[in-house]
């Protein structure tokens, strides 16, 4: 069976929802591998929710808001603007390929665009493969019967 | 009546627990006096088959310091959890992983290579790296087996209570021992299990007294490289202060001598990713919509999972370097 990968989409009520909205009355169709949740801002996206989804299994993590300048509270997603790019150095940091994680811009007007963003986005996810988190998996009595991790070799 | 017994341990830790028990003052007076020392391996000499010989649960307090990297940590975790009452995870290293746990951003082989092969003061022409086992010949030897990832105490046993801080400042170690009497000797209930005790649930910011306006920031600066002015808040002067994501508890000692938070009371509860929250915290103080100039400010931070995770990699939502 094909990779389907699992992408969480966090979009903004003002703009992009709406984008995705128009995407769905326009019948515009676009891979089901986009799980949305809707938040009133990109402003609102801790990086915590973005590890929270890795963690929780996603491949893929796809935060929509406003275009710059037309923030429903004025600078909530140069907020996020700002985030990102922090939270993607630590992703690398955490050994996770960084273009798992993406910021667009798509506006209540925009299904087409957001149609185009979600299909390409989920194809660059599926060309990355699916993410293993490891140590999450972990149980004491596992390690301790097996003793799984790896032993540097003598006279490597 | 016979006293209560209690147990200290340290597994992958520094020693600054321990010590920081000592530190207490005269306050270790009433500790010996209330207290029977079933275990304290840094402070006199007892042997594990001392420890495996006694009843299960008869120990009535465990403060248990140090992170859970290899399987004699783990062993004698388990040990003291089947022996003990009550399991208290002490201090940073247990409660979250500390600084042992950085070790997750890499991986045992990268560290066992550069500390006996490529490390400039190593001398090690025959390239010996310990193995678990060896053979000599008299038989054959064992060392305990070092892990690849550092875990905390609560990922590998049972644990009751959580006191943070690397160390635990002196003061809340008092009264953390003085509650303990009080409970024992007056039959006081005791707190929820999993209640996080000599700290409270604020973050640091809470207890500064720095003053904090809205200014925002064009670049970030070493805390060496400028003389902070003492009475603002040192992120709006440039210096990454981990005060945002870190737990109240300490008194703020660190902010109020003009040295950032460095996070060592780990998350309060409503956080959930100390990293996560300080990404959070930075973005609202960088002055730019650019996104190439918020680029260069960013690399103006150096070492950010050094410093954003210095204390609670292990106790991380990602854990470990997962490549």
């Amino acid at each position: 069976m094909s990779f389907e990968p699992k992408i969480l989409g966090i979009l903004c009520n003002w703009c992009s929802y709406t984008g995705a909205d128009l995407a769905g009355t326009a019948r515009l169709k676009y891979p089901a591998n986009l799980m949305s949740v809707r938040v009133m801002c990109s402003g609102r996206v801790d990086p915590g929710f973005i590890f929270d989804a890795f963690k929780a299994g996603a491949d893929g993590v796809l935060i929509c808001g406003c275009h710059p300048g037309d923030c429903h509270y004025v600078e909530g997603n140069y907020k996020c603007l700002r985030r990102i790019p922090m939270t993607k150095t630590l992703l690398q940091g955490f050994g996770i390929d960084p273009n798992r994680l993406r910021l667009e811009w798509v506006s209540a007007s925009e299904g087409l665009r957001f149609q185009q963003v979600v299909t390409e986005f989920t194809e660059q996810i599926r060309s990355l493969g699916p993410l293993q988190l490891k140590e999450w998996g972990y149980t004491p009595h596992q390690s301790e019967a097996g003793h799984p991790e790896p032993q540097p070799a003598l006279n490597q | 009546m016979a006293k209560p017994k209690l147990a200290i341990y340290w597994a992958a830790s520094c020693g600054g627990c321990d010590i920081a028990i000592l530190d207490i003052e005269d306050k270790i007076l009433d500790v010996a006096n209330f207290f029977d020392l079933a275990f304290w391996p840094c402070a006199a000499d007892f042997k594990y088959k001392d420890v495996a010989a006694m009843p299960d649960k008869s120990i009535t307090l465990t403060l248990f310091n140090g992170a859970i990297r290899s399987s004699e940590n783990l062993e004698i975790a388990e040990l003291l959890r089947a022996k003990s009452v009550v399991m208290c995870a002490f201090g940073s290293c247990a409660s979250e992983g500390c600084i042992p746990g950085l070790a997750n951003l890499t991986t045992l082989k990268e560290i066992c290579d550069y500390a006996y092969l490529k490390s400039p003061s190593t001398v090690n022409p025959e390239q010996i790296i310990p193995q678990p086992k060896t053979k000599v010949p008299e038989g054959e030897i064992s060392i305990p087996v070092l892990w690849n990832t550092v875990r905390t105490l609560p990922q590998v046993i049972d644990v009751d209570y959580i006191i943070p801080g690397c160390p635990p400042q002196s003061n809340q170690i008092a009264a953390v021992i003085e509650a303990v009497i009080d409970i024992l000797q007056n039959g006081k209930p005791l707190p929820p299990k999993g209640t996080v005790l000599g700290a409270t649930d604020k973050s640091c910011c809470d207890e500064c007294p720095r003053k904090r306006d809205v200014k925002k920031i064009k670049k970030f600066v070493r805390p060496f490289s400028i003389v902070p002015d003492p009475d603002i808040c040192l992120m709006e002067q440039g210096i990454v202060c981990c005060g945002p994501a870190t737990r109240s508890g300490c008194g703020a000692k660190c902010v109020i001598a003009g040295v950032p938070c460095r996070g060592c009371y780990g998350l309060p509860s409503h956080i959930r990713d100390q990293g996560a929250k300080m990404v959070s915290a930075i973005g609202s103080v960088i002055d730019s919509q650019d996104p190439e100039e918020i680029e260069r400010i960013i690399a103006t931070i150096p070492d950010p999972m050094g410093t954003f995770y210095r204390f609670s990699l292990p106790d991380s939502l990602l854990r470990r370097n997962q490549a």
